[in-house]
Formats: structure tokens, sequence, C-alpha cells
């Protein structure tokens, strides 16, 4: 029950980008198809699920003041194994995400949640947390890709499904929504609905 | 001249390091709540980007790259270590922050005193890694290409939060709807001012 | 609470095991990379002949289609030894003229046509762009093309990998009529149709547009020895 509470609670209440504010940075640029999307949410739960678990293990053994540097090693090492991966295996993704992968490093989440958790917690429930929080920005991410997605291509994973009778009659894709500005604005209305439904998440 | 000119309007106002590919977007949004401490951040990131990016350059080229280390002995053509590059750039990055820090601590207190609370958030800022990455992916050649692409960026980063803060200490007047108050409303904004940015894309010098 | 000893061995280890984990992925990891990167390479080249190919069945009509591959130089001599898939464009042009290994590829088509493959690398406006070009047996109309670019503008320069873009160059030539080398030039505010050697610019994409144009002037030049031998 505390496991699955812990694995839940970044989804909607605690989420990482629309209630934390961390990791904004690195991969909204991703979000224009669905499938670089996923594979960078992907990357990021493996690595904060990993970066999670192994500076937990390592907690009571790490010299407070070389502690950012293990931790911005951990994930810096994490970070490239799973780039190198990508590379073996996806490579046209792994070419779409370009820069990408690497500034998973500096994706605020893996710092905030190994200084607010990790270095405090036994290994398992960090791992959840990990795991969690690394869904919870991707479920953002993916959202956010399907949206730019179906909107600007008319697509999803890269199938048509749009059906050939709209434009026919007119309908157009979007331009606007392929281009960087509206994954901001998206994100922006993602966090309306969000904090209409919850309203103790309301700011003052 | 010209190329360099055209690189350095391009990477502060089409190519914004904000508005294009939203790196830097924690420190961005945590930190542009008044226009006096945005100014600081911005210059303290100027100031990093500057020296960090030659710098990561430099290593790039000389040692990381495939063949980079054949100007030690022509047997290390095929040596190829740019799977390292990420943990090195990182590591150049956080060490030069360090040391800028403890120079700037020295030798100019007044400096310090502004930029000080700024500098060891700058280590972990997307955009300082992301211009390292960008100068190593696009392959540029020559040392004045890095210096003036960094410098630009820095430029368009700090133009971004200047203009952010502005807006945001004006929007505390206005009427948001709730939900919307805070984060969401920043994002919109930032959303907005992206495209405002874009009408410069169809410059051509 | 940690000694200063400890520490400096906790950060010595630590560097040896990272070292050590990260050298050990990237070793194993590294066939199946350039397997991809050779794929790759192989679809680019097939594209400019006009054949489709997956990831899968890439390397099957690779050697179906492109049955003999050289190596020439500037003054247009086969050089022997040398594998012309495995030269790699940006490190042949940062070599002096003479000096450059230049490889051709060519491509035996079902219709019983040869077309000769030739790879093209050059700066654009952010970086690195490339390409093939595929010439008709007259060594002088171009069969068909593709470009790759690493990071020009979306929706702006990066529409040169677009076939509406790469179509434009099919049946252009690069000789003008006293037998002179004139590359094909990308005019800005469109090309007419009875232009043999323009194409239109990308609208928008100026700067890329010419860095391509003087990439392939410059590339295909290098040939233009060779191609007069064979000529003849």
């Amino acid at each position: 029950m505390n496991t699955l509470k812990l694995l839940k609670a970044p989804f909607n209440m605690e989420n990482p980008i629309t209630v934390q504010v961390l990791g904004i940075c690195s991969a909204l640029a991703v979000t224009v198809q669905m499938k670089p999307a996923m594979v960078m949410a992907l990357s990021v739960t493996v690595v904060t699920a990993f970066s999670n678990l192994i500076i937990s293990l390592l907690r009571n053994t790490i010299p407070s003041r070389i502690r950012i540097i293990v931790q911005l090693v951990v994930i810096a090492a994490l970070v490239i194994i799973v780039d190198q991966i990508l590379k073996a295996y996806v490579y046209d993704v792994s070419q779409k995400l370009s820069v990408f992968v690497g500034l998973i490093i500096t994706n605020c989440i893996l710092m905030g949640r190994l200084e607010a958790f990790a270095m405090a917690q036994k290994p398992w429930p960090s791992l959840i947390d990990g795991i969690g929080n690394g869904i919870g920005y991707g479920l953002i991410l993916v959202l956010v890709s399907f949206f730019r997605e179906l909107l600007g291509s008319g697509s999803i994973f890269g199938h048509k499904v749009i059906p050939q009778l709209f434009y026919n009659a007119g309908y157009m894709d979007n331009g606007l929504m392929i281009l960087p500005p509206m994954a901001l604005i998206t994100i922006g209305t993602i966090i309306w609905i969000q904090r209409s439904k919850n309203r103790d998440l309301i700011e003052k | 001249m010209d190329i360099l000119f055209n690189l350095f309007v391009r990477s502060i106002f089409i190519d914004n390091m904000i508005f294009a590919y939203f790196l830097g977007m924690c420190s961005f949004l945590a930190v542009s709540k008044t226009v006096k401490t945005s100014v600081g951040l911005g210059i303290a990131v100027i100031f990093v980007l500057i020296i960090t990016a030659p710098l990561n350059w430099f290593v790039d080229t000389y040692l990381l790259k495939a063949g980079a280390l054949t100007w030690l002995d022509k047997s290390f053509a095929d040596v190829d270590l740019s799977y390292l590059s990420f943990i090195i750039f990182i590591a150049v990055i956080a060490a030069m922050v360090q040391l800028v820090e403890m120079i700037v601590e020295k030798v100019s207190p007044p400096l310090y005193n502004a930029l000080g609370i700024f500098l060891p958030l700058i280590a972990v800022n997307c955009a300082i890694l992301g211009v390292a990455l960008f100068v190593q992916e696009r392959e540029y050649t020559s040392i004045a290409e890095v210096t003036v692409y960094s410098f630009g960026s820095g430029v368009g980063w700090f133009l971004a939060i200047v203009s952010f803060a502005a807006i945001r200490e004006k929007i505390k007047y206005s009427n948001v709807p709730a939900p919307l108050r805070g984060l969401g409303i920043a994002f919109i904004l930032t959303g907005l001012m992206a495209i405002a940015f874009m009408s410069f894309m169809g410059i051509k010098i | 609470m940690f000694s200063n000893r400890y520490i400096f061995i906790y950060s010595v280890v630590m560097v040896v095991i990272v070292a050590i984990a990260l050298t050990v992925v990237a070793v194993l990891l590294k066939p199946k990379q350039e397997y991809n990167q050779r794929v790759e390479k192989m679809q680019n080249i097939l594209v400019s002949v006009h054949v489709e190919s997956t990831t899968k069945n890439a390397e099957e009509l690779f050697k179906k289609y492109i049955t003999e591959s050289l190596v020439v130089n500037a003054k247009g001599d086969v050089i022997d030894g040398i594998n012309a898939f495995d030269v790699e464009m940006h490190i042949e042009n940062k070599k002096k003229s003479e000096d450059r290994n230049l490889p051709i590829f060519i491509c035996s088509a079902e219709n019983g046509q040869k077309y000769y493959i030739v790879p093209v690398r050059g700066k654009g406006l952010w970086g690195p762009i490339w390409g093939y070009i595929s010439f008709k047996e007259d060594l002088n109309t171009i069969a068909g093309t593709q470009f790759g670019h690493k990071s020009e503008t979306p929706g702006l320069g990066a529409e040169i990998n677009t076939p509406g873009f790469q179509n434009q160059f099919i049946d252009k030539t690069i000789m003008n009529d006293n037998g002179e080398f004139v590359s094909v030039m990308v005019v800005k505010g469109g090309a007419p149709d009875s232009d043999k050697h323009g194409v239109d610019a990308i609208s928008g994409g100026t700067i890329t547009s010419k860095a391509l144009e003087a990439m392939v002037r410059d590339c295909v030049k290098e040939y233009t020895v060779y191609f007069s031998k064979i000529r003849k």
C-alpha cells in the first residue's frame, strides 16, 4: 500500500513538472513527436530510478563535502550508458534526440530527488520514488507530445490518424503546434486544468 | 566576420536558449521574480558560458574526439573517447564554476556579493551544458566561432530572463484566473514571448 | 565526520569504477553502433538512386544495386587498396585537394542503366551538411540526390532533406554546352524551368541553400578530371 502510494504520488499531486517545477529544461524540445518523447520519458525514468537507488545505497558512505560531485558523477555515468544503448538499439530516435539525452544530466529532477529523497531514505523506497517521478515526468511529456503531434502533423506515433476526408473538407494541420512556443503553452494549459481540478495546488 | 556576426545575432534572437530549446528553464522560472536578481543571474550565466564553452571545445577537440589525440602520437589516431564527453563536460563546468567563484571572491568582493549566490546554481543550469553539447554537435571549427556562439547564447539568455522578470513584476497586479496563478501563467507567458521572438526568424544579414 | 584521506580514497575509487563501467559499455556497444551508422550510410546512398530501403533490407539491397565502388584522386587516377565505403568525407575534406581520396559508388539499376554516385559534404548554417549525388552514364546529368544535415533550422534550412527539394536536381546538368564545369546553382526566388543548371532555393533558408550550392560545387569539382577521363 505504502509503496503504491509512493509510486503514484508524483503522477498527479506531486508531479515533478506541474507541481514541483523540476526538470522542464531538457526535454520539452523533444515533444514534437510521440516516439522521441516516449524514448526520452523512458530514459529519464531509468536514470532517476537507478541514480536514486545507487545514491541511497551509498548514502551513509558519501562525505557530505563532495556529495554534489558524487551525485553528478553517478548521474552522468548513467546517462552515458543510456545514450550508448540508445545509439546501439534505436539509432533513428537517438539522432532525433541529439543533445537532449546528454542534457538529462542537468535535469533538475535528478538532483532534486537525490537531495530531497534518496540521501535520507532506504534503497527500496528510493527506487520506487525514482520510478514514480520518472513516470510522472514522462506522463507530461507524452501528453504534451500527443497534442503537438496530433494537432501539428495529424498523426500519432507517425501514423496518420486524421482521415483524408477532413483534409478534403478544408481541415489543415496547425503548423504552429510544431514550433517551440506551443510546448510551453500546452504545459500552461495542462497546469490550468490540473489545478482547476485540485484546488489545493493553487498558488496564492 | 560576416559569419561571426550572423552567428551572434542568430544565437541571441533566433536560436534563443530559452525560447527555442527550453534550456535553463528551472532557474529561469525560479529566479525571475524580480528584475534585479534576474540581471545578476543573467550576467553570471554569460560569464560562465564564455569561460566554459571554449574550454569544453578545447577538451573535446584535443582530448575526446575520434583521432583527437594524434597531436600526442600518430598511433592514437584510432582512439575515440567521445563517449566520455558528457561526464567530462559536466566536470569541467562544475570545476570552473567553483574556480570562478573562488577567484571572484578574492579579486572583487563587490562582484562576488552581486553574483556569488548565483554561481553554484549555474553548475546545474542546462543552458551551460547545452551550449557545450551544441558546440560539439554542430562541429564548430574555430575558437572564434565557439566564443561568439557562447557569448551570443548567454546574451540571449540574459535578455530572456530580464524581460520575463519585468513582465512578471507587472503581472502581479493583474487578475489572473486562480488555477493559472504562478506557474501556469509563467509558462503561457514564456510561450507568448517565444512567439514574439519567432518574428526575428526572417532576419537575414 | 570523514577525514580528508577518506574523501580522497573515496573519489579515486569512484572515478576508477565509473571509468571501467563506462569503457566496458562503450566497447561492448561499439560494433552495434557502427553497424547502425553503416546501414544509415547505405540507405542514404540508395536514396540517391531512388531505391527505398528499410534498416532491415538496406544491406541486402545495397549489395544488389551497388555493384562496384572505387576510390580516385583529383588527378583522376584510381587508387587501389582503399575501400570506398570506409572513406569518411569529413576527414578527406580537411586534407589538401591533391591528397584527398574520392570515393565513387557505381549502381547497376534494374533497367540496365549505370549510375555513378559521389558523396558530398560541407558546412551548412549551423553545422555539417552532406549528401550523395548520382549521375547518369553521361556523367553530366544528375539522376538523383540525397541531402542530410545535423542541425539546420526546422522548417527552413532543414527542408534540404525533403524529396521536394532533392527531386529538383533530377535531370539538371553540371556541364555547360562548351563542356565546362558549372555545377548546379541554387537560385533565390526560383529558377526558370529552362535553366539546366539551376534549382529553386528554399524560401527562408537562403544561407543553407547557398552553403549547399557551395558544397555541391566544391565536392563535385574534384571528380571532374576523372569524369572527363571516363567520358573519353
